[in-house]
């Protein structure tokens, strides 16, 4: 079952800051979640991936690596939604 | 002064051809409409400025004879599906001042069909939610009942057509989010087959699950905006060619009833007894009402709960305010991630993202998330199964009719029980609409819903139902 240093763990990779008064509350409610969602364990048999993507049908579609757009045509729309930036670049800080 | 309460898209569109009244009008009686009631309901997040200057637009093409059925046609949209140069927030604080840089393709079909867009709908945060309570903007409410919710995710967008603050509307629905507030609302609201509709610029939330369709007051207006949207797009790979679905017959259509799916704890009385009333009328229409058995749908709501917050985690991953949205600085660039996301994402979506990384995380994704993909299989082989006997499949939309502003929100699990008849279509992939069937009288009236699904690609079946259940002429 979940524990109370799960959901740190989680928060931590997911970038996400909780308090610790709402850890608890998290703990309570994601428990009670996965305590419904438990009742997936009763039904017999495992995921086997090749015959469920054959049984579906379902394939994978990729775009046609063809006509590429004009360069630069979208740039400025998309760098107008940028909250930082500089000569044309997203700014973003120091990573080392 | 126009009557809109009984307007249709087909009668608007006559009467502007005839010139009974112009675009201009029309949309100035809106909104006056929405100024009347908004301040109560809270549909809207935003009336758009320049409603009466798009409404010009259609008047020319009318004038000129260049417009089509939907030209004129007064539309409100949900605050997750992209209009280039106007903010879409999805409920959020963290997209509350972006500017969308492009059209999503649904809004760019209507464009060219000549909508005139009136304005944005509340919702739930990133559609997380089933009453409109989780947008960061303040919940809206049921025009049926003030004290009560209007279902959701899409809330706004229902409430918006069903007190007469818009001629129909988009929703986005991943588990429901489109049927559950139709029924609340008392409206009709269709989930097209998955892949039918594009979702280019809508904000995601399950790729696997979300699908864009319409909200209306009728069958046929929801048909007519069903068929200006639908259609296969470069920019979403998941779009297929809509099949064009062989026409319907002259025979009697035969409607499936999962009986043990149905007859569980949790389901209002009174939705039940609505739902018994609505099979008669089926009946006495010519439908052949038949028992059935869907052995794993009653693990729909679990996997659901499984394999979308999965896919929400890795969708919520792209708000880390450095291309878009919102943006707080720290010290480190972590800082960054760390105090946006903080001061961006409300409680449900934080739950929802911790949630969905837990059953994907090494020691738990065979045991969650393999485990509900497997059962998913298992559900969609039982729907595959039963559309070979029946054309159609009824349950109610949801469980309960609206329920009380705040009386769920503090119990995430109780809210998501009101998904377990919606969210089977979702993950099936099949289309489904809710359908006004009645009230539950108490001391206010409260508006009930039938589902109904047929199988993949055959949104004709559910239209042709829906009008004859709801006694819409079907034209020819």
């Amino acid at each position: 079952m979940i524990e109370l240093k799960n959901i740190e763990k989680l928060a931590e990779l997911s970038r996400i800051r909780v308090s610790d008064e709402e850890k608890e509350v998290f703990l309570k409610d994601i428990g009670s979640i996965l305590g419904f969602v438990d009742q997936i364990k009763d039904v017999a048999g495992k995921a086997d991936m090749t015959m469920t993507q054959s049984e579906n049908g379902l394939k994978n579609i990729f775009r046609e690596d063809a006509h590429p757009h004009i360069s630069g045509q979208f740039t400025e729309d998309l760098l107008g939604c940028v909250p930082e930036k500089e000569n044309g670049y997203v700014k973003v800080k120091k990573i080392l | 002064m126009i009557d809109l309460k009984n307007l249709t898209i087909s009668k608007t569109h006559n009467h502007l051809k005839k010139g009974d009244f112009s675009a201009v009008e029309l949309a100035q009686s809106y909104l006056e409409a929405i100024k009347n009631t908004d301040s109560e309901i809270k549909d809207y997040l935003e009336i758009f400025t320049d409603v009466v200057k798009q409404a010009e637009e259609a008047d020319k093409k009318i004038s000129e004879k260049t417009g089509g059925l939907l030209t004129g046609i007064p539309l409100a949209v949900k605050d997750n599906i992209l209009i280039k140069g106007r903010k879409s927030s999805a409920g959020s604080k963290m997209l509350a001042d972006y500017v969308a840089p492009y059209d999503s393709t649904v809004v760019k079909k209507l464009k060219d069909a000549g909508v005139v867009f009136l304005g944005r709908t509340n919702m739930d945060e990133f559609a997380m939610g089933g009453s409109t309570e989780n947008s960061a903007f303040g919940p809206t409410k049921n025009p049926h009942d003030l004290s009560r919710v209007p279902g959701g995710s899409s809330g706004g967008s229902a409430a918006a057509v069903a007190e007469g603050g818009a001629l129909a509307s988009l929703g986005s629905d991943t588990g429901g989010s489109i049927r559950q507030p139709a029924s609340f609302c008392g409206v009709v609201g269709l989930k097209p087959t998955y892949g039918t509709v594009s979702r280019y610029g809508l904000i995601a939330m399950g790729s696997s699950l979300d699908q864009i369709g319409p909200i209306a007051k009728t069958v046929s207006d929801t048909e007519i905006l069903f068929n200006a949207i639908k259609g296969r797009d470069a920019m979403d790979a998941t779009t297929i060619e809509s099949l064009d679905a062989s026409r319907l017959t002259g025979s009697k259509l035969t409607i499936g009833i999962p009986k043990d799916f149905i007859y569980t704890d949790g389901i209002d009385e009174s939705a039940l007894k609505n739902f018994n009333e609505s099979l008669e009328r089926f009946k006495s229409a010519g439908y052949e009402i038949k028992n059935i058995e869907l052995p794993n749908a009653k693990y729909s709501l679990a996997v659901y709960y499984t394999i979308m917050p999965a896919e929400v985690s890795s969708n919520m991953a792209r708000f880390d305010g450095l291309r878009f949205g919102l943006h707080i600085s720290g010290d480190k660039l972590t800082d960054d991630y760390f105090l946006t996301r903080e001061a961006g994402l409300g409680k449900e979506v934080r739950r929802r993202i911790l949630l969905g990384a837990f059953v994907l995380s090494s020691g738990y994704y065979d045991a969650y998330y393999n485990k509900a993909k497997f059962i998913k299989n298992l559900i969609k082989n039982d729907y595959v199964k039963a559309f070979k006997n029946v054309d159609i499949i009824a349950t109610p939309t949801a469980p309960t009719p609206a329920f009380k502003i705040g009386e769920k929100s503090g119990n995430p699990l109780e809210m998501y029980l009101s998904d377990m008849f919606t969210t089977p279509a979702n993950l099936v992939g099949i289309p489904a609409i809710s359908l006004p069937s009645g009230f539950k009288i108490g001391e206010t009236k409260l508006p009930l819903g039938i589902q109904l699904m047929s199988n993949f690609g055959r949104e004709d079946i559910l239209f042709k139902a829906g009008k004859d259940f709801l006694g819409e002429m079907t034209k020819i």
